[in-house]
């Protein structure tokens, strides 16, 4: 008996060690933002399939806000106020849900310029734009021919141009895209958008589109430094199958990398070379901060170039087993495929690559007409042995680059130029994407480097069969990295994005001016507070201010009547939103910021009164901002009428 | 008998630059008010000019209606209004001895300019004392035996706001030149003595 259990402690001991172990001593010590102190990092994190962006600190973790995006929001009224519905407007009418992959930060030179966030929806196709004074979505555009936009929204060294490239091949917009499924090969087509950014306003507008051979798009770096000017994107099903992807498109040994010469595309472009296609529609939803209203228009045109067409825009480099990630080096030298089946890294050299296009070194035979490459002569070399299902790569400013490994869960750190591994970390459990802090950048910031977990199961408090994905900050300034922190998040993080806080901290918007409140039902004061009857159309003119509503009492109303409740927050204070809230309403509250003007409509279902409040606690004297709403029967003679105190 | 009357060129320059100095101060904040509370780690700030008030002037009023105490309004001060004249004439004046040079003049000027200093405190002090004490009785909050008169100087708990009241640049200049013109008086008056007594 007592041999019998030495025996299987002896057993026991050979186990290698938990997670318990992990954590080095002083970790609590460098995550600790005291109370009142501000995080070092900004980190602005996708929400996958909530469709909101949420800002964090880093390194505390600390969740300071969730931006909404491409879903509806009622916390923020984002797709319930009248005046941000046109943001979720597509050429489906009104979409209130997407999945939002991945975010890039605006780039100046390679850098973070701390202007704006792009971010991306993968279902229904769209890109957006997020400002950073303040942290709302400022623009939103569909894009056309595309199955879902999840290569994207990845930016040029300028941020010249967002790239959105189709995950899903599919026939190109139109009535002819009525066609059988299996008839793929012959009329499926992938699409790549150039979305160009203006420089001073961040608007978007797609400038031309590369059509290219049926093929999964999935992610993608533009060149920087040396290789400014090309753009490398990951593509898989090179197998060009329309079923049973799981096993049809694993088929080829290897599928590739795409290098396009974007510069070239835009000389075509510009020389007219491209063919206007006038059977699309697709959304443009811009929202302006004077008239604190989106507008939502439908374009119906866009250029297209085919690749094909052309010899020298782009070239497959071959890449073993379904890349994920594509990932240029801070000096634009090394381009890394993350082949996510695969069981080493290879790591293509830019040089090599315009030395072999220089020489026409290509395959015999092209790929749908585009050159192929041999996979040797654009080689610098593989990583060994580095895990399993490697996915994405970012780099830090001392020359290593940090692969993620989805399959053998852990994050693994290599030397660019040796190919050399130096150090592997644990993950919990099955990171996908990861981000050092300006790791896709000229000269990453480094230091920090977060993991983000598909499975948490046993690392927090369990809460039924969802459980949250998480984030894992590891601190990399050393030779090895050190696990910090864990954290959970909100909806599935693909991606994101490390800004310095001193970068952008103090862009942050405080109020916005009520002098240039431009909206058509801004009201100028409470004096000018009233309700105005057209029809059933009845426009309350509404002002807030600690701790009133004004009017407080409204009579005259009819049931069935369209009311729409023009709130004008007259506040100028710092932190001083009102909210907005009256029973019955079929749709949210409002928080109306300092100086913003926010519309809810309203339609009484019922005869009765209707009490109405502020619901974000303003004052001492909250509680007592509220009002009623008197609703009659159609037809009522009840007089129009509306008080805040005495009549 | 000439010369014993002539002022000092020193004199005469503080006082040429003390006069420029007060033209300048119609255009600086003068007094400031700064107040501090739990929920304003920021601070909020009322700014005194001769001829406005500035600052956060709304979210003050916005504010202090919980105690009913008047909003502020620049039209309300018939002060703003004189004000900028007054001490653009005390500028002038500060030239013109300074270019005269007489001692009987920098005498005169000395205690027109303290009486100007007096007068202009007493009704500061006023208004501070009106709006602290002229309470509307229908406010949501009343503290029994509270009245909300800022300090003139220095600092005072006003519920849950500390207010601290101080010259501003304009004020000091002030100061500075009421100083000057004392220091440059009491000078005067010793070489006066001095040269009389010889």
């Amino acid at each position: 008996m007592a041999a019998a259990t030495a025996v299987s402690l002896s057993f026991s001991a050979c186990r290698p060690k938990g997670a318990g172990s992990a954590v080095s001593g002083n970790a609590a010590q460098r995550t600790y933002v005291p109370p009142g102190q501000y995080d070092e990092f900004y980190t602005f994190t996708s929400g996958g399939f909530s469709g909101q962006m949420s800002v964090y600190g880093l390194p505390s973790g600390r969740l300071f806000r969730v931006i909404p995006v491409f879903s509806v929001d009622p916390e923020k009224a984002w797709g319930f106020s009248e005046e941000t519905k046109p943001m979720l407007m597509t050429s489906h009418g009104f979409v209130p849900w997407d999945d939002l992959h991945h975010i890039e930060s605006s780039f100046t030179d390679g850098m973070p310029d701390g202007k704006w966030i792009f971010a991306n929806s993968n279902n229904t196709p769209r890109l957006a734009r997020i400002d950073l004074t303040t942290y709302r979505t400022s623009e939103i555009i569909e894009i056309p021919n595309t199955g879902g936009n999840h290569c994207s929204p990845f930016t040029t060294e300028n941020s010249e141009y967002v790239i959105a490239a189709t995950r899903f091949s599919v026939p190109p917009d139109g009535p002819a895209s009525d066609v059988p499924i299996d008839s793929y090969k012959e009329n499926f087509k992938g699409h790549i958008s150039f979305v160009s950014v203006d420089k001073e306003t961040g608007e978007f507008d797609i400038a031309f589109q590369l059509k290219t051979p049926g093929l999964n798009f999935d992610l993608s770096s533009a060149g920087k430094g040396v290789s400014n000017g090309w753009l490398f994107i990951s593509c898989y099903n090179s197998e060009q199958s329309h079923t049973l992807l799981e096993v049809n498109a694993s088929q080829n040994d290897k599928d590739f990398i795409m290098a396009i010469n974007w510069k070239k595309a835009e000389e075509y472009f510009k020389a007219g070379k491209g063919t206007k296609q006038t059977n699309v529609r697709y959304a443009h939803n811009k929202y302006d901060e004077h008239t604190h209203t989106a507008t939502h228009e439908i374009k119906t045109e866009v250029t297209v170039l085919d690749v094909a067409d052309f010899d020298d825009l782009a070239y497959l480099i071959p890449c073993p087993k379904s890349p994920h990630g594509a990932d240029v080096s801070p000096t634009g030298e090394y381009i890394v495929g993350s082949g996510k089946l695969a069981a080493l890294i290879p790591v293509f050299s830019f040089e090599k690559l315009q030395n072999a296009i220089g020489n026409s070194d290509f395959e015999s035979e092209r790929y749908d007409g585009i050159p192929v490459m041999k996979y040797e002569s654009a080689l610098h070399g593989e990583v060994e042995k580095p895990g399993l299902g490697p996915l994405h790569t970012e780099f830090d400013d001392k020359g290593n680059a940090y692969t993620s490994f989805f399959v053998s869960s852990e994050v693994v750190k290599w030397d660019i130029k040796t190919l050399e591994v130096l150090d592997r970390q644990p993950t919990y459990y099955s990171v996908g994407h990861l981000m050092v802090a300006g790791g896709n950048s000229k000269k990453p910031y480094g230091k920090y480097l977060v993991a983000y977990n598909k499975i948490t199961k046993d690392r927090f408090l369990p809460t039924g069969p969802e459980l949250a994905h998480s984030a894992q900050l590891f601190d990399i300034s050393g030779d090895k990295m050190e696990l910090l922190l864990d954290f959970p998040t909100i909806g599935e993080p693909h991606y994101a994005q490390s800004l310095p806080a001193d970068l952008i901290k103090d862009k942050s918007l405080k109020i916005y001016d009520i002098n240039n409140n431009n909206h058509p039902f801004k009201t100028n004061g409470e004096a000018e507070a009233r309700v105005e009857r057209d029809g059933n159309i009845v426009r309350v003119y509404m002002t807030t201010i600690r701790s009133h509503l004004t009017p407080d009492v409204i009579e005259g109303i009819h049931q069935g009547d369209e009311v729409y409740f023009h709130i004008t927050n007259i506040e100028q204070d710092w932190d001083m939103p009102h909210g907005f809230a009256i029973k019955g309403a079929g749709n949210s509250e409002l928080l109306v910021m300092p100086g913003e003007t926010q519309t809810i409509k309203w339609v009484p279902d019922r005869v009765g009164i209707f009490p109405f409040y502020c619901t974000d606690f303003c004052s001492a004297l909250h509680q007592e901002m509220s009002g009623y709403v008197r609703v009659s029967p159609k037809g009522s003679n009840v007089a129009l009428t509306s008080y805040t105190g005495n009549k | 008998m000439e010369n014993h009357q002539r002022i000092k060129s020193l004199h005469r320059a503080i006082l040429l630059i003390g006069g420029m100095a007060l033209l300048a101060v119609i255009a600086l904040p003068i007094w400031r008010i700064e107040l501090d509370a739990a929920q304003y780690p920021e601070g909020l700030e009322l700014l005194i000019y001769s001829y406005k008030l500035d600052g956060q002037v709304d979210v003050i009023n916005g504010l202090n209606h919980y105690i009913g105490m008047k909003t502020l309004h620049a039209e309300d001060f018939i002060e703003f209004t004189v004000l900028p004249y007054l001490i653009g004439i005390y500028g002038l004046a500060f030239i013109a001895v300074g270019l005269l040079g007489r001692r009987k003049w920098l005498y005169v000027l000395l205690g027109a300019f303290l009486l100007f200093g007096i007068v202009s405190m007493v009704d500061f002090w006023q208004w501070l004392y009106n709006y602290g004490h002229d309470l509307d009785p229908s406010a949501p909050i009343k503290v029994p035996g509270m009245a909300y008169q800022p300090p003139m100087i220095g600092f005072k708990q006003l519920l849950n706001f500390g207010a601290f009241s101080i010259p501003d640049i304009g004020g000091w200049v002030f100061i500075a030149c009421g100083l000057l013109l004392a220091y440059c008086s009491v000078t005067e008056w010793r070489i006066g003595n001095v040269k009389q007594g010889s």
